[in-house]
């Protein structure tokens, strides 16, 4: 962890050395101190299994080891001291990851002490973070959990230009955000077009229409440029004269050190996040429905050097799907919704699908707590509706949409999201196959440990808000 | 096949059927797994037989005249048409466009008196993406006007024809819980006050003869009149077990009403209760999240434990418009849960008919009954099943939308400048 080393420079200095460190901005300052729960190694036996990245077997075993897949295949040895669960009718999946959730800043019950989600007080709050609102206790997290969610996407909502970072987390039960971080996940940057920054802005000194909007996103970047080249200034002077002090004298024996070292710049919360984007450190993450203005956010990353992560809802996504490939850009979707503002009126059904079919990078959102609990069922009706409409994409296909193509959008991809060996055991046990609307998750797998059991109370969380209430440690 | 192509399958079949409107050709529709929703149960390659818009037999063994239209439904479900029990499609175009949204209107001076159908378009977009899904009659409730109470509900077909009314002025609905305390002016007992005070207002109302103190406007009182006299149901938006056992103590005290109750998450809590009261239920079975202080009990078991209460129930995607449609997996997600499947899919169909008083002719497959009739290529309730056919009172629909036109303009991005989208 680098840390600004006023410390270590008083240190220097004492130590003889006659001048401070370079200051380096600590990026981490709320580091995760998630620990895997205890796991002991573990066999499910003959399960049809969905890989996450496409494939799609049949009597499959699947071992986890160490918190880790270790293996899966046909008629696996048994290492000893391995637990069994019969895998027969039972489907196997990465855990689901969703990459537009408000869990936690925008708690249950939704009273409005609960309202985090949005900072609503200037359209670019790029210097906020959702780490900071999200309540550990939101009885949403347990829901999600029994729904096969095993990490989401936890963002600021759509009210303004740059809503502020987004923070993945692990679905875990924990007293602490700290705790349900993602350990060395990237911040996303939460950014928003069309109609609501107009809407809640209009009257409070804008932007009040979508020219608005993008003068000032272009202003920001602007602004963020300027700063990201005042940090880099900073470091190639400092590296200069830290040389010079290495090499004090020229040719001639004279002292040519420098008194003083050069100064860093002010430290500027809001335009570290945008410098992070920058930097390709913190992935942009867009809410954006209109296809026509997908592809001006285009334009603009591309003025200013930065990549679009995601746009999310991205209800005309169908109609630029050949843009989003070409741009290596994902579209966050719902199944069905819409209808509810102008600019969600073309919704379509097969919106996901098409995307998919384009060669995009599509993925299943639920920007809905009742919704993260059956995104697998969004997935199967997206799925059907595609298939009915012609396209020819198979249920493993589909499965990309809620595991790999999220994980690979977050930055997590290395670490989770797919059935390969050597990555961590976020897994899912289904009772049927997961598209179906009788199926329901039996067992969910964090990190090899089971977090949610259907069979057993005792691995069900029940959340401190929940304790003493009516419905206490109920069957959800 | 794609819906578009199933579409001109059905021009081709049932030409007839599309060419004069259709009411005098006789269909029968063989082969499939037919749901009757009767005593009759499932019928496994039965045959529906359906002429001059009214269903004419049911069964394995139909004689089939020698001019009917045959459509095959082998491997097919065939079932009554959904019935929403409680939506607002077709009083809104685009939610948050003011001009194209009647679904509520608090600047009012009116609330019961607010007719529903005077606000219905058929030809609204929400209507045709409902059809398409199976879904042939919606009850359309308006939000809340002027006080506690919408206006008066209706129910219609999904045709999208300019006369799709299916019986006007059919129930009344009232916000109770948290969201009626508000309206009320800030209490519960506010508003049960307010209820129970427009309720004997609208009882002893007399045109002509209205009382000074009254609360309720002449055509408010006029207009819940029927309701207040047990003759049209009321539905009353209440979540917690308190606020439940509130109405049935009204049930208790005025037994004429004709009391449902919509949310009630907490029902199960009280179901004896509610079942004892006669009080029938409107319910989302997938809520499951203690999402306010009074539905903290929330629980998808709901649905089950309503139903072996006792309790009737129907089950919505509540108060939806664009998502009207999407009943059936509501209906799954309590089957899912321990819901008998056929009580589940009767929550979706003949139970909404019995709540609103159209079970002798919507809701199931008999003979006599308006042929309301969808053929589904699976399990209607399953995610991945769709309707290949839908017949509105004997009338096979065009199975396109604004969505399915969407949709097959941008399948092929290829070729955009050879010829713009708007073209194609």
């Amino acid at each position: 962890m680098i840390k600004q080393l006023a410390l270590a420079g008083v240190l220097a200095m004492a130590s003889g050395t006659a001048y401070a460190q370079m200051v380096e901005i600590d990026k981490n300052p709320f580091p995760s101190t998630y620990k895997p729960m205890p796991s002991g190694s573990v066999m499910i036996r003959g399960a049809h299994v969905f890989d996450g990245v496409g494939g799609e077997m049949t009597n499959t075993d699947v071992l986890l080891q160490d918190g880790k897949i270790a293996a899966f295949g046909q008629d696996l040895e048994v290492p000893d001291g391995t637990s069994i669960i019969d895998g027969t009718d039972k489907w196997v999946t990465p855990g689901i990851i969703d990459v537009h959730s408000h869990l936690g800043v925008y708690a249950s019950p939704g009273v409005r002490a609960h309202s985090d989600g949005n900072e609503v007080t200037s359209p670019v709050t790029a210097e906020v973070s959702s780490e900071h609102g999200v309540w550990p206790h939101d009885p949403g997290f347990n829901r999600a959990r029994a729904g096969g969610v095993t990490s989401m996407l936890v963002l600021p909502g759509s009210a303004n230009l740059f809503g502020g970072r987004g923070t993945v987390l692990k679905n875990v039960p924990s007293r602490t955000v700290q705790g349900m971080k993602f350990p060395d996940a990237p911040y996303a940057l939460k950014m928003a077009c069309g109609e609501n920054p107009k809407r809640v802005y209009g009257q409070k000194g804008g932007p009040g229409s979508r020219m608005g909007n993008f003068a000032r996103y272009r202003k920001s970047w602007i602004k963020a440029t300027a700063y990201k080249k005042s940090w880099d200034d900073y470091r190639e002077d400092y590296v200069k004269w830290e040389d010079k002090q290495n090499n004090s004298k020229d040719d001639k024996g004279k002292d040519k050190k420098d008194k003083k070292a050069p100064k860093a710049p002010k430290r500027d919360l809001q335009m570290e996040t945008l410098m992070g984007v920058l930097d390709g450190e913190i992935i942009v993450n867009m809410h954006c429905y209109r296809a026509d203005e997908m592809a001006q956010v285009i334009d603009m990353s591309k003025e200013f050097g930065y990549h679009v992560g995601a746009f999310h809802h991205g209800i005309e996504a169908y109609k630029v799907a050949d843009l989003l490939r070409e741009n290596d850009t994902c579209a966050a979707m719902w199944a069905d919704w819409g209808g509810f503002k102008m600019e969600a009126y073309d919704s379509i059904r097969e919106n996901i699908p098409l995307v998919h079919n384009a060669g995009a990078c599509a993925i299943v959102h639920s920007d809905s707590g009742v919704g993260i609990q059956r995104l697998n069922q969004e997935a199967a009706k997206a799925l059907a509706d595609g298939n009915k409409a012609g396209l020819n994409i198979t249920q493993g296909a589909a499965w990309s949409w809620l595991s790999s193509n999220p994980a690979k959008l977050l930055g997590i991809g290395d670490k989770t999201g797919a059935l390969k060996p050597g990555l961590n055991a976020d897994i899912v046990v289904w009772s049927g196959n997961p598209f179906s609307v009788y199926s329901r998750a039996e067992t969910v797998f964090v990190d090899g440990a089971i977090l949610y059991d259907r069979n057993d109370k005792s691995r069900q969380a029940v959340s401190d808000f929940e304790l003493g209430q009516p419905g206490e440690g109920d069957d959800k | 096949m794609s819906i578009f192509k199933k579409a001109a399958t059905a021009f081709t079949c049932l030409g007839l059927a599309i060419a004069t409107p259709g009411l005098t050709q006789t269909i029968a529709i063989t082969g499939g797994k037919v749901v009757t929703n009767t005593a009759q149960g499932h019928v496994i390659g039965g045959t529906v037989l359906i002429q001059d818009g009214k269903i004419l037999a049911v069964g394995d063994n139909v004689d089939i005249p020698d001019d009917a239209l045959r459509i095959d439904a082998s491997g097919k479900w065939v079932t009554p048409g959904l019935f929403s029990p409680l939506s607002q499609v077709g009083l809104v175009e685009v939610g948050a466009e003011a001009s194209t949204n009647d679904t509520s209107a608090n600047k009012s001076t009116f609330s019961i008196a607010l007719d529903g159908v005077d606000g219905f378009n058929p030809k609204a977009e929400a209507i045709a993406i409902t059809k398409i899904e199976g879904m042939t009659r919606i009850a359309v409730a308006t939000g809340a006007g002027a006080n506690i109470f919408s206006g008066r509900g209706f129910i219609a077909d999904t045709s999208g024809a300019l006369n799709s009314i299916t019986k006007g002025k059919a129930f009344v609905s009232v916000q109770m819980g948290e969201r009626g305390a508000n309206i009320a002016g800030g209490s519960r007992p506010a508003a049960w006050a307010y209820l129970r005070n427009a309720l004997a207002e609208a009882r002893n109302y007399r045109p002509g003869r209205e009382r000074e103190d009254a609360l309720l406007t002449g055509p408010d009182a006029l207009a819940l009149k029927p309701a207040a006299e047990g003759r049209m149901p009321l539905l009353v938006y209440v979540n917690r077990a308190s606020d439940l056992m509130t109405l049935v103590r009204l049930k208790r005290a005025q037994p004429k009403l004709n009391l449902v109750a919509v949310g009630a998450r907490e029902g199960w809590m009280v179901g004896k209760e509610l079942a004892a009261a006669n009080i029938p239920a409107v319910i989302q079975p997938q809520d499951n999240l203690p999402g306010s202080f009074e539905s903290l009990g929330s629980t998808m078991m709901n649905a089950m434990r309503l139903h072996k209460a006792g309790v009737m129930i129907a089950i919505a995607q509540i108060g939806e418009s664009f998502n009207a449609r999407l009943a059936p997996q509501q209906a799954g997600a309590a089957v899912a849960n321990g819901l008998d499947w056929d009580v589940a899919f009767a929550a979706i169909t003949s139970t909404p008919a019995k709540i609103f008083g159209l079970d002798d002719q919507l809701g199931t497959l008999a003979k006599g009954m308006t042929a309301d009739v969808v053929i589904w290529d699976g399990d209607p309730l399953e995610l991945m099943s769709s309707p290949d056919y839908v017949f509105i009172g004997g009338v096979d629909q065009i199975m396109t939308s604004r969505q399915t036109k969407l949709r097959d303009r941008y399948m092929d991005l290829s070729n955009a400048r050879d010829k713009p989208f708007a073209f194609r």
